[in-house]
């Protein structure tokens, strides 16, 4: 392979079959280098470059374009606890228990067990209001389409953009737009005229999303922009921004093929839906799932440090002696700690933190060792 | 200077010729965050993937642009990687050669080709 140079763009999708978002001619003005994601023509840097971004995200606020994900109201045709309650049936999350104005972590599982997706939803009075991922929004609105129609509309919010500004202070930079956040904690939500804020992120800093009209978008974007402490912010840091903070990506890290306790997502499973619970099971692959959770996983995701400074990417085979362990299903070098980073799964066995494993590169094998996650201290404000 | 379609550059020190990347290149992979060398004294043949570069996006092979041998490795980018995107053109060199041939640098792209091919 000679040098690649423009690596995402392999097997890109023609332009003309890209869509374009709200933010784009604000991206190319910007200089940012435009690649195709999940169908969408989405900014992978900037002039800045993935490293300076994934620093200054860290040390001021970095302001991401996420409106390729996907935005549904559920809107219950009956009373919200019945739309709860359905919408309960698709994922092994407390629904119900989520108090108004709060957002929750959850997931689509397959009969198998498998993930169909991962999710944000939030109680926002007489609505649950769900962001899922860019790449599985079709199938999941035609999955909550089938499942939940009886008791609530669902209804994809096609008009609104969605922002994330991200970093320690992302806070202070809102504020002045829309003073309201300030009072707002990790995984609160509001509505505050026609912007919806919820004070959570994929990056392991403190920070919020903002969904809004694509109308107003630019706009509201050029005015973060114009202060001092705020960058725009490629996907390329956002995905090292992500592995840092040791979250998953859909279509990486979990799958159809995994479980959420295979996944270490046992902490999104409430007490509720758990064998002893007040509604315990009733999920899809419920058998699987809560039959690892009693026994353990025969496999699961680990964090991984390469011990050398050569990245160790995504499907990289893990070995312990001869023997194959696993393999990285994502990984590369993570700024914050000046070092490379990965995450995959290995047999049980060999998930303990702590553990001497190699991966092997371009033929060679390397060491690595099984570490915490995530690898950059959150910064959550509880 | 001349210049690879592979976006490496070569320069003829004496009967020796110094390889690097270009700055098109450093800029479009990106911070470089890693960089595996060859042995010094390996023999190699045209296009051998010889040296190993990531970036925070991906990896990329460095290919022998000449039949040779590898007569010094730029050992500084082991622990300086970023050097290739600082001074890719300067301290950001790779390896040196010494060609089996040097009539064959004729046949390589000078500034002007590397530049309209990169326009």
């Amino acid at each position: 392979m000679p040098v690649c140079l423009f690596p995402a763009e392999s097997g890109a999708a023609l332009a003309e079959d890209l869509l374009y978002l709200g933010l784009n001619d604000l991206h190319v003005a910007l200089g940012g280098k435009m690649v195709p994601f999940a169908g969408y023509s989405m900014p992978v840097q900037f002039p800045t470059g993935v490293m300076k971004e994934h620093l200054h995200t860290r040390a001021a606020a970095g302001l991401f374009d996420v409106s390729h994900m996907g935005q549904v109201i559920l809107r219950p045709r009956g009373t919200y606890e019945e739309t709860a309650l359905a919408f309960e049936a698709l994922m092994p999350v407390d629904v119900l228990g989520v108090a108004e104005g709060r957002q929750r972590y959850g997931l689509f599982t397959s009969d198998q067990g498998g993930i169909l997706d991962d999710l944000m939803f939030a109680n926002r009075g007489d609505h649950i209001f769900v962001v899922v991922n860019a790449a599985c929004k079709a199938a999941d609105i035609a999955h909550m389409t089938a499942h939940l129609s009886g008791v609530c509309e669902v209804i994809p919010v096609t008009d609104r953009a969605l922002l994330a500004l991200q970093g320690p202070q992302a806070e202070a930079a809102l504020a002045r737009l829309v003073p309201e956040v300030a009072a707002m904690r990790f995984m609160d939500v509001g509505v505050y005229g026609d912007i919806w804020v919820s004070r959570s992120g994929y990056t392991g800093e403190d920070g919020f999303e903002i969904s809004l009209p694509m109308a107003r978008v630019q706009g509201f974007a050029e005015a973060l922009l114009d202060m001092p402490e705020v960058l725009p912010i490629g996907l390329g840091a956002r995905d090292s921004l992500r592995l840092e903070a040791g979250l998953c990506l859909y279509g990486h890290d979990i799958d159809t093929t995994t479980s959420p306790v295979e996944a270490g997502l046992t902490w999104a499973i409430q007490k509720a839906r758990r064998a002893g619970g007040a509604r315990a099971g009733g999920f899809p692959g419920a058998g699987r799932i809560l039959a690892e959770l009693a026994d353990g996983p025969s496999r699961v995701r680990v964090g991984l440090r390469p011990e050398g400074r050569a990245p160790m990417r995504e499907d990289t085979a893990l070995f312990a002696g001869d023997i194959a362990v696993g393999k990285v299903t994502s990984g590369g070098f993570g700024p914050s700690l000046n070092a490379p980073i990965a995450m995959g799964y290995v047999a049980a066995e060999h998930a303990t933190i702590g553990t001497r494993l190699d991966g092997e590169v371009r033929g060679k094998r390397m060491p690595l060792t099984v570490a915490a996650m995530p690898f950059q201290p959150t910064t959550y404000k509880r | 200077m001349k210049y690879t379609k592979e976006h490496e550059w070569l320069r003829v020190e004496g009967d020796i010729v110094v390889v690097g990347i270009t700055e098109h290149a450093a800029t479009a992979l990106g911070d470089v965050v890693f960089v595996e060398l060859p042995e010094p004294e390996t023999v190699v043949t045209e296009g051998d993937e010889v040296s190993v570069i990531e970036s925070v996006k991906a990896a990329s092979d460095i290919t022998a642009p000449c039949d040779g041998e590898i007569v010094a490795v730029n050992q500084k980018l082991v622990d300086n990687p970023g050097l290739v995107n600082e001074d890719p053109l300067g301290a950001g060199w790779f390896f040196k050669m010494k060609l089996d041939d040097m009539g064959v640098l004729d046949d390589f792209m000078d500034e002007d080709e590397y530049n309209d091919m990169i326009a």
